[in-house]
């Protein structure tokens, strides 16, 4: 598999502020890779120097293969970026300013493709309508369009789902997942765990300008979560002392870890022993949510004191 | 080729569609002036020797049109695109500093002409005008075009916020071009503001460019020239320099 993304000891410093302090990273071609990490961990500024915003103090970036400051004419022709800011330019309606993208990329027709990401992402209703009346949502979509004019095999989404309403994140990502399964090499950034967890095949998470994690998502999930099995107990004997050291009690509910499902055996088995009475038996999956609390958690405790 | 045309069809096209504001405007302003002072002016001045003073301020208010409408073309583009974001469309793209540079400029020089030749037909049927020598109008409103146009790419990256630009054009631009000979020649100044207008380089474009209508003027129409091709060059150079640098854009 080619390489469609690689990153090596890039850093760069604003003042006191270390936005990225050396990070290494490598996307192959055709994933679906997700960029978390909380607010001011890094994200932006990784995808900034990606696009050739800002320029690194140290490190090299490449898009596949392309240098993005030495070779920064075919780097940019390959990589699409939907900011994360809902920018638009006021003097042009959605059919100019998507012309006017492709111009700006070297192509001079580019009317069949323009048409169907139009129709791709409905917008064919609004193509003759100024950027001004076009409601968030829509301009939302032409950030995409924006983005896809001339078919770069590379697309990186700056949180592209941020303050928009659930039927277009839908047919967003419905999009988004086409163009992955065409080949294209998707790198995402959001605030939406439920979201990096269905949609993204591997992640990295971001924490003060570095990677502190990154894997196949299965893996951060094994890894770092497990599966939980929550009941209630009825009236009758309390917990048996051995389940009592693996369990936490919230409002009277029993949170208990276990490793795999064989576990879960043992465990039934040990409280029907002890004569328990089991109400409300829920068993909880791991999530993306409980992983990324923990990897930073981890990281926080982990980085350098100032 | 494509992207440097794209973003050159698109600053044209940005202006045009705001035309009363970007055109018509600066003409009916221009138009006043003429008004105004012609009518306090005519009779009592007359400029080297033979010229009426309609006549004489009639260039110098086309000329100091191209120049601020120049400026003001690409130094307004760009810090609206900088403050609504937009200027990541232009970014994001394969287009080089250069022709950044090119687009945004010659953009400018076309909006100075049209509103120059706005201002002309315009003001048309106030006296016959003469082109006595059309080659030195027409090199002097391109030059003097691009040189504001490059002032104005300047001022819109530097600017952060629109009264900084503000101040950009009411403390440099405005004094420039209004103490440059619009109005007057600067033969009728006293002898130490003759001097000083000689350090005002618009004084050179104003005065060039009027040559081409009557053949006469303050100083010689090849050091006008000289002055105003060393002008652009420098400023050219300076603007490409911080457009490589990615000076306030590419942070």
């Amino acid at each position: 598999m080619a390489i469609a993304i690689s990153v090596r000891q890039v850093a760069k410093r604003y003042g006191a502020v270390e936005a990225l302090a050396g990070v290494d990273l490598t996307v192959q071609q055709g994933e679906f890779f997700g960029l978390l990490g909380p607010n001011g961990a890094g994200k932006t500024t990784l995808i900034s120097a990606l696009a050739g915003l800002v320029r690194p103090d140290r490190g090299h970036i490449e898009v596949m293969g392309c240098d993005v400051v030495d070779d920064y004419r075919n780097a940019r022709r390959l990589l699409g970026v939907v900011p994360q800011e809902l920018v638009f330019d006021p003097f042009f309606t959605v059919r100019e300013t998507l012309r006017i993208q492709s111009g700006y990329y070297g192509i001079g027709a580019n009317e069949d493709w323009i048409e169907e990401i139009l129709a791709n992402l409905d917008l064919l209703g609004k193509a003759d309508t100024n950027m001004r009346a076009l409601s968030g949502g829509m301009k939302r979509r032409v950030l995409v369009a924006q983005a896809l004019v001339h078919r770069p095999p590379v697309i990186v989404l700056d949180e592209p789902t941020a303050g928009v309403d659930v039927e277009l994140r839908r047919t967003l990502w419905q999009f988004i997942r086409r163009l992955n399964r065409d080949g294209h090499t998707i790198v995402l950034t959001t605030h939406y765990l439920e979201e990096a967890e269905s949609l993204c095949g591997r992640i990295a998470m971001l924490r003060g300008g570095r990677v502190v994690a990154l894997d196949s998502t299965a893996n951060l999930l094994r890894r770092f979560s497990s599966h939980v099995l929550k009941f209630r107990l009825g009236p009758g004997p309390g917990l048996p002392a051995e389940l009592l050291r693996r369990a936490t009690q919230n409002e009277g509910a029993w949170s208990l870890i276990f490793d795999g499902c064989g576990d879960i055996e043992s465990v039934l088995a040990q409280l029907r022993q002890a004569g328990c009475e089991v109400e409300d038996l829920e068993v909880g999956k791991p999530e993306l949510e409980e992983v990324f609390i923990r990897v930073m958690r981890d990281a926080a405790e982990a980085a350098p004191q100032p | 080729m494509i992207g440097f045309k794209t973003l050159f069809y698109k600053e044209v096209l940005r202006f045009w569609k705001v035309g009363t504001q970007t055109v018509a405007a600066p003409i009916l302003t221009a138009l006043l002036y003429l008004l105004i002072f012609s009518h306090v002016l005519e009779s009592h001045v007359r400029v080297y020797g033979s010229v009426a003073y309609t006549a004489f301020l009639i260039p110098g208010l086309v000329m100091m049109s191209v120049l601020q409408n120049a400026f003001a073309n690409s130094s307004s583009s760009l810090i609206q695109s900088k403050v609504t974001g937009n200027i990541i469309f232009v970014l994001l793209p394969p287009i080089s500093y250069r022709e950044f540079f090119a687009a945004y400029v010659m953009a400018s020089i076309v909006r100075g002409l049209v509103v120059g030749v706005g201002v002309l037909v315009a003001t048309f049927w106030f006296t016959p005008m003469g082109f006595d020598n059309p080659l030195w109008i027409i090199a002097f409103a391109v030059i003097g075009g691009g040189v504001l146009g490059s002032l104005g790419v300047i001022a819109g990256i530097w600017a952060d916020k629109f009264d900084q630009l503000a101040a950009f054009q009411n403390f440099l631009i405005m004094p420039l071009t209004f103490l440059s000979g619009v109005f007057y020649s600067v033969h009728s100044l006293p002898p130490f503001w003759q001097q000083v207008s000689r350090f005002n380089p618009v004084f050179y474009l104003i005065d060039g460019f009027r040559y081409g209508f009557f053949g006469v003027s303050d100083v010689s129409p090849w050091q006008s020239l000289a002055v105003a091709c060393a002008c652009l060059a420098v400023l050219t150079m300076l603007t490409l320099a911080l457009l490589k640098r990615g000076y306030k854009l590419r942070s």
